[in-house]
This record gives C-alpha cells, sequence and structure tokens, in this order.
C-alpha cells in the first residue's frame, strides 16, 4: 500500500510541473506589454518602462522567466546596467521555496494573499461538500430502495435538473426571493463567528445558507446519481444472492452488504469534488460576494495581475491534486481488495 | 461498417425481416423514444430560430438589437409591445435573448466538435502507438485535468479577450481531456481483439487499422459525450460570460445579460428569469438526448 502511494506521489510530480508550465505558457502569451497595463500614466518614460521591467523580470527571455518565478533568482547574478559586474534585481525565492512573488496591484507577496483567502474559500467548500454527501447519498440510497418506482423517477428528474442550472443563475434567484421579496436571509458576504458570541455564530450562519445551498447543487446531482448505480449494482451481486438465499433479514443485507459496498466508491469522489467546488467557488462566490479564493483570482484577472493570477491558479491546483492523493490514498484503506494488488 | 452479404441473407431468413445494421437499430430505437425525440425537437427548434430569425429582424423589420432607447428603460413584459420587456438600456430583451442564443448554441455545436476531434485523435494515437506518445499525451490529460475546470479558463479568457471564434478554440483547446481519456481507454482493449489482428495479418496499415477497425467502435461512446460535453459547455460559456470574462457586451449572450442583474434586482427581476430558463431548458435537452443516445447506442439493450 505504501508502495502504491508512493508511486501516487511521483506522478503527482510532472502533473505539478505541467500546472506552472501551462499557466506561465498562458500568460506569456498575452498579446500586449503587462507594462503598459500596470503603469497608470499613458506616456509613461522609457527609464521608468526599463526599470519596471527590470524589476519585474521581463527583460528576460521566457525561458529565464520561468525558471526564475520557479527556482528564483539569488543563485544567479546578471549584468543588468551593463557595467561589467553582476548584479541581482529585484531578489525572489521562486515558486518552489513558496515565494510566488509579488502582486503588482497590491504590492504585497501573493502567497499571503492566497492564505488570507483560503479559510473562507474552505468554509464553503467544506459545507458544501458535507452537505452534498450527506443528501446526495441519502437520495441516491433512496432512489435504489424504490428502484424504477415514482420516487427514483422524481430523484433522477431532480438530479438531471440539478446538473442543468447554472449556478450563478439559482444564486440569483435564490437572492431575488430570500433575499430581496422576503427578506429572510443577506445577499451578499461572510461573517466571521469569533466576533460576538451566539449572535454572530447565527449570523455567520445566516450569511453561508444561500451559497452554500448552491454550491453543493452539483455534488448532491451527481453523488445521489453515483450512489444510485453502485448500490443497484451491489445488489446484482452474487453474494447479496447468497445472504437472500441463506435467509438474511434484508435490513442486515441492505447495511451489511449493499450500503457497505455499494458507498465506497462513492467516497472516491471527493477529490475530483474538490475541483468541482473550487471551479464552482469561483462563480458563487462573485455573485455572493464571498470573500475566498474564487473572487482574488477574478479581481486578480480583471486587473491584470498575472503574479496574482497564476499564484492562484497553482495554489488551487495543488490543493486539488493533494485532495485526488488523499481521497485515493483513503480509498486504498477502506478498500482490502485493492489493498492487496 | 459494410456488413457481409451472407450474414445479412442469414438475418433476412432467421427474422423474416431486413437484417438491420448497428446505426439503423440504434435509429429506430430512438425514434421511439419520446422523451429523446422530444429534447432533439426543442434543440432544432432553437437552432432554427436562433440561426433564421437575426437575418429576417434585420432585412424584414430593420430591427437592430443593441438600439438602445432610454425613455423605454425597464419595460415590463407586454408593455407598449416589448414581449419581454426591456433591459437598462431600453433594449428589447426578446430580440437579445434569440441574438444570445444563437452565440451560445454555436458555441455548443462548434466548440463540442472541435473538443471531441481532439479529444479523439488524441486519445486514438495515445492509445494505439503507447510508449513516448502516450507518456506526452497521457502528462497532457494528467496536467490538464489537475488544474479546477474554470480557473484555466478564466486565465485564457482574460489573456485573449475573445471574439466567439477565439473562445470556441480555447474551450476545445481546454477541454478535450475527457474524451480522450476515455477513448484512449478503449482504444487500448480494443486493439487487442482479433479482428485488429486479422486486419494486420491482411497488411493493413496503423492509419487503416486506426480509422476504418478502431474508431467505429469507439464512435458511439463519443457521441454520447459529446451530447453531454455540448450542454457543459453552455454551462460554462455562460457562466464566463456572467463573470465578464466572455463574448463582451454589447454583443448579447445568455450569460453577460445576467452581468449586472445585481445592480437593478428591485427594478428590472423580470430581467433575470428568461436568460436562466433559456440555458437551463437547452443544456437540459441536451443532457436528454445523451441520455438517450446512450440507451440507443448501449449494445448490452440486446441481452434483456
Amino acid at each position: 500500500m505504501i508502495r502504491y502511494f508512493q508511486r501516487r506521489l511521483l506522478q503527482a510530480i510532472p502533473t505539478f510541473f505541467g500546472v506552472t508550465i501551462l499557466s506561465f505558457l498562458i500568460i506569456i502569451s498575452a498579446p500586449g506589454d503587462p507594462v503598459a497595463m500596470i503603469t497608470y500614466s499613458p506616456n509613461p518614460s522609457p527609464e521608468a518602462i526599463m526599470a519596471l521591467r527590470r524589476q519585474l523580470g521581463l527583460d528576460q527571455p521566457p525561458l529565464t522567466q520561468y525558471l526564475y518565478w520557479l527556482l528564483g533568482n539569488d543563485w544567479t547574478t546578471i549584468d543588468v546596467d551593463g557595467d561589467g559586474l553582476g548584479e541581482t534585481p529585484g531578489k525572489r525565492l521562486g515558486l518552489l521555496r513558496g515565494d510566488l512573488g509579488q502582486s503588482i496591484k497590491q504590492r504585497r507577496p501573493v502567497l499571503d494573499l492566497i492564505v488570507q483567502r483560503v479559510p473562507a474559500t474552505l468554509r464553503l467548500g467544506v459545507a458544501a461538500l458535507v452537505l452534498g454527501y450527506l443528501i446526495g447519498v441519502s437520495l441516491g440510497v433512496l432512489a435504489a430502495v424504490f428502484h424504477r418506482s415514482w420516487v427514483d423517477q422524481l430523484i433522477r428528474v431532480m438530479s438531471v435538473i440539478g446538473n442543468a442550472v447554472p449556478a450563478f443563475w439559482l444564486g440569483l434567484l435564490l437572492i431575488i426571493i430570500f433575499g430581496v421579496q422576503l427578506d429572510l436571509l443577506p445577499i451578499s458576504g461572510m461573517r466571521n463567528i469569533t466576533q460576538r458570541g451566539a449572535q454572530s455564530f447565527g449570523d455567520a450562519l445566516r450569511h453561508m445558507i444561500m451559497p452554500v445551498s448552491v454550491l453543493s447543487l452539483n455534488t448532491i446531482a451527481f453523488i445521489s446519481r453515483f450512489t444510485r448505480t453502485q448500490i443497484l449494482e451491489v445488489l446484482q451481486q452474487d453474494y447479496v444472492r447468497t445472504a437472500y438465499a441463506k435467509g438474511l433479514h434484508s435490513r442486515a443485507i441492505w447495511f451489511r452488504h449493499a450500503l457497505r459496498n455499494g458507498l465506497l466508491p462513492v467516497a472516491t469522489f471527493l477529490g475530483p469534488s474538490i475541483g468541482t467546488l473550487l471551479a464552482g467557488s469561483v462563480i458563487i462566490e462573485q455573485v455572493f460576494q464571498w470573500p475566498g479564493m474564487g473572487k482574488l483570482i477574478i479581481d486578480a484577472v480583471f486587473s491584470r495581475d498575472y503574479p496574482l493570477v497564476m499564484g492562484s491558479v497553482v495554489m488551487a491546483s495543488v490543493m486539488f491534486i493533494v485532495g485526488v492523493l488523499l481521497s485515493d490514498l483513503m480509498y486504498v484503506i477502506l478498500d482490502p481488495r485493492i489493498r492487496l494488488e | 461498417m459494410r456488413s457481409h452479404p451472407s450474414i445479412a441473407d442469414l438475418g433476412k431468413t432467421r427474422a423474416g425481416r431486413q437484417a438491420r445494421s448497428f446505426w439503423r437499430d440504434a435509429f429506430v430505437f430512438i425514434l421511439r423514444d419520446r422523451l429523446t425525440i422530444f429534447a432533439v425537437g426543442v434543440l432544432l427548434l432553437a437552432t432554427l430560430i436562433c440561426s433564421l430569425s437575426p437575418v429576417v429582424l434585420e432585412r424584414v423589420f430593420n430591427l437592430e438589437v443593441n438600439a438602445t432607447s432610454i425613455p423605454d428603460r425597464f419595460k415590463l413584459p407586454g408593455e407598449d409591445g416589448y414581449a419581454l420587456g426591456t433591459d437598462q438600456f431600453g433594449r428589447d430583451q426578446l430580440l437579445r435573448l434569440i441574438y444570445g442564443g444563437r452565440v451560445s448554441l454555436t458555441i455548443a455545436y462548434l466548440a463540442s466538435t472541435l473538443t471531441v476531434f481532439i479529444g479523439i485523435t488524441l486519445g486514438l494515437l495515445a492509445g494505439y502507438y503507447g510508449r513516448q506518445l502516450d507518456d506526452l499525451i497521457s502528462w497532457g490529460i494528467n496536467t490538464l485535468s489537475a488544474i479546477p475546470p474554470l480557473f484555466l479558463l478564466l486565465i485564457a479568457a482574460a489573456v485573449w479577450e475573445p471574439s466567439t471564434e477565439v473562445l470556441i478554440v480555447v474551450l476545445a483547446a481546454l477541454g478535450w481531456v475527457g474524451t480522450s481519456r476515455l477513448v484512449r481507454g478503449e482504444v487500448l482493449s480494443l486493439k487487442e481483439r482479433d479482428y485488429v489482428l486479422a486486419a494486420r495479418a491482411l497488411g493493413a496499415s496503423d492509419f487503416r487499422i486506426l480509422v476504418y477497425h478502431i474508431l467505429p467502435n469507439v464512435f458511439s461512446i463519443v457521441m454520447v459525450t459529446m451530447t453531454i460535453i455540448a450542454g457543459n459547455l453552455i454551462l460554462i460559456e455562460s457562466g464566463l460570460s456572467y463573470l465578464g470574462m466572455g463574448i463582451q457586451p454589447p454583443t448579447p449572450t445568455w450569460g453577460n445579460m445576467l452581468t449586472d442583474s445585481r445592480s437593478y434586482l428591485v427594478t428590472g427581476v423580470h430581467l433575470i428569469f428568461m436568460p436562466g430558463i433559456l440555458i437551463m431548458v437547452t443544456v437540459l435537452c441536451f443532457y436528454l438526448v445523451g441520455d438517450g443516445l446512450r440507451d440507443a447506442l448501449d449494445p448490452r439493450r440486446y441481452q434483456q
């Protein structure tokens, strides 16, 4: 099992570099000079442009720029001003040593900005994941129990529609209904729990209800379908027939055989769900003005803050890769058949 | 695939009817599937309306989709002859929905075709040739699927400020992964089959084996994915447009018609319903067609 996990960990390395290369390539192929977008003055002086390009490392060829971004530039000295002496302009440590560079607009380390926003996104994501799995699995089991009845049909229709609804639109509808018309729930923002005890806890919760419901919808729709398929498949296995044949109570069959085996693969979808949730959070955070990573990346993209954009993509991907690894690991631990292979 | 004449004769005598090919059989099956036919009908109708009516509206009625009229702002549906009301610039909502649908459907059809084309090609190559080529393509697949879906698209969209054409290419360039993985997996098992060995023994080239023997066998699965992808693309495009990263105003799309909706939640509630409903219905129809195709093209259907 340890060897399996080692192999998976090794596989993650080229993927990680692929992510860095890809996000770098897209940014570097951006038409137009980033300097022109950064400087506010319409006609910056040539010296100012040169200084800024040097500071950002834009005067280097693309491959060097990539290496600087990845490894930092303190291991090399470059003769920048042509006086024959090498010097290191704007020291950076590089992505691999935890330095994602400086945000151009906010003039703060990218990593700090991201780390600041992670808890908000995690709060939204974890809540949506828990809710999505709870409701999704329950609906899936229900659909399997009442296979081919109207309950099954209803859940199927609901999950297909749940997948087809654009999340941002559903968010807007909820805002109109519960926020504007009924005035029951706050329509934007996030509250921290730490402020004033019980009342602020309730307030924090009220701010979460709408974004979490919308975000969990896709998970509910997918997990309910998946659970249903898995359980129905298990019910056709020989060992279930044996259990029935030996007169086992159907409740015991359901809990000891069908659910235990049927829900195992469902657990593996925790990993991929993280990706869906991260992507979903981009839209949901915009709709509900939730101050998380999704909102950060959108603001960064709008203000052409490329270091921040690249940093967010890499960090989101790292979270995703780690999540998938962990869920794979969990699957191996839970399922002895895979452990023994 | 051409069926062998002697086998066709056999079918005729045994069952007393014309032997039908796999595809014809699937077609007949779909014709009986009312829900799928209904979804196909809705999609055809929407496609017809969105592709033809702009020409008619411009030529015959001299209407201009981006014509603004400040006195007519926020007209309710039915008011002053605006069937679905007007938006914050007094533009006709119905007109904008039709034009927006044209963008959404164009993207759904073209980008899904391109996505599937790239996916099939790379999947076939990776699965069939294996080795370094497979390693390279699999690396691409793993990399692209390690980035949360919308993130990369957001940057790409922001960097290249998309027109419809650019957006189609970008969506396909980032979206081929699923199809490719599917095709690759299929090819890995298909290429070990006896008929591939037989074809090779007869001296068939790799190209011939891939195109005439393997491709037809993955095609049915790919068709199902393609309809699902088309539905997903509409959702993704509308999401991007909503965020202001997709097709830029004043060109209307179902997504960007909702971008500013947050600022008129009270005055323009009527503007928020229709774009979302249209997105939902279209996506739903694509999914339903996908479901129908899956049932129709499933070989296991015959065993039941």
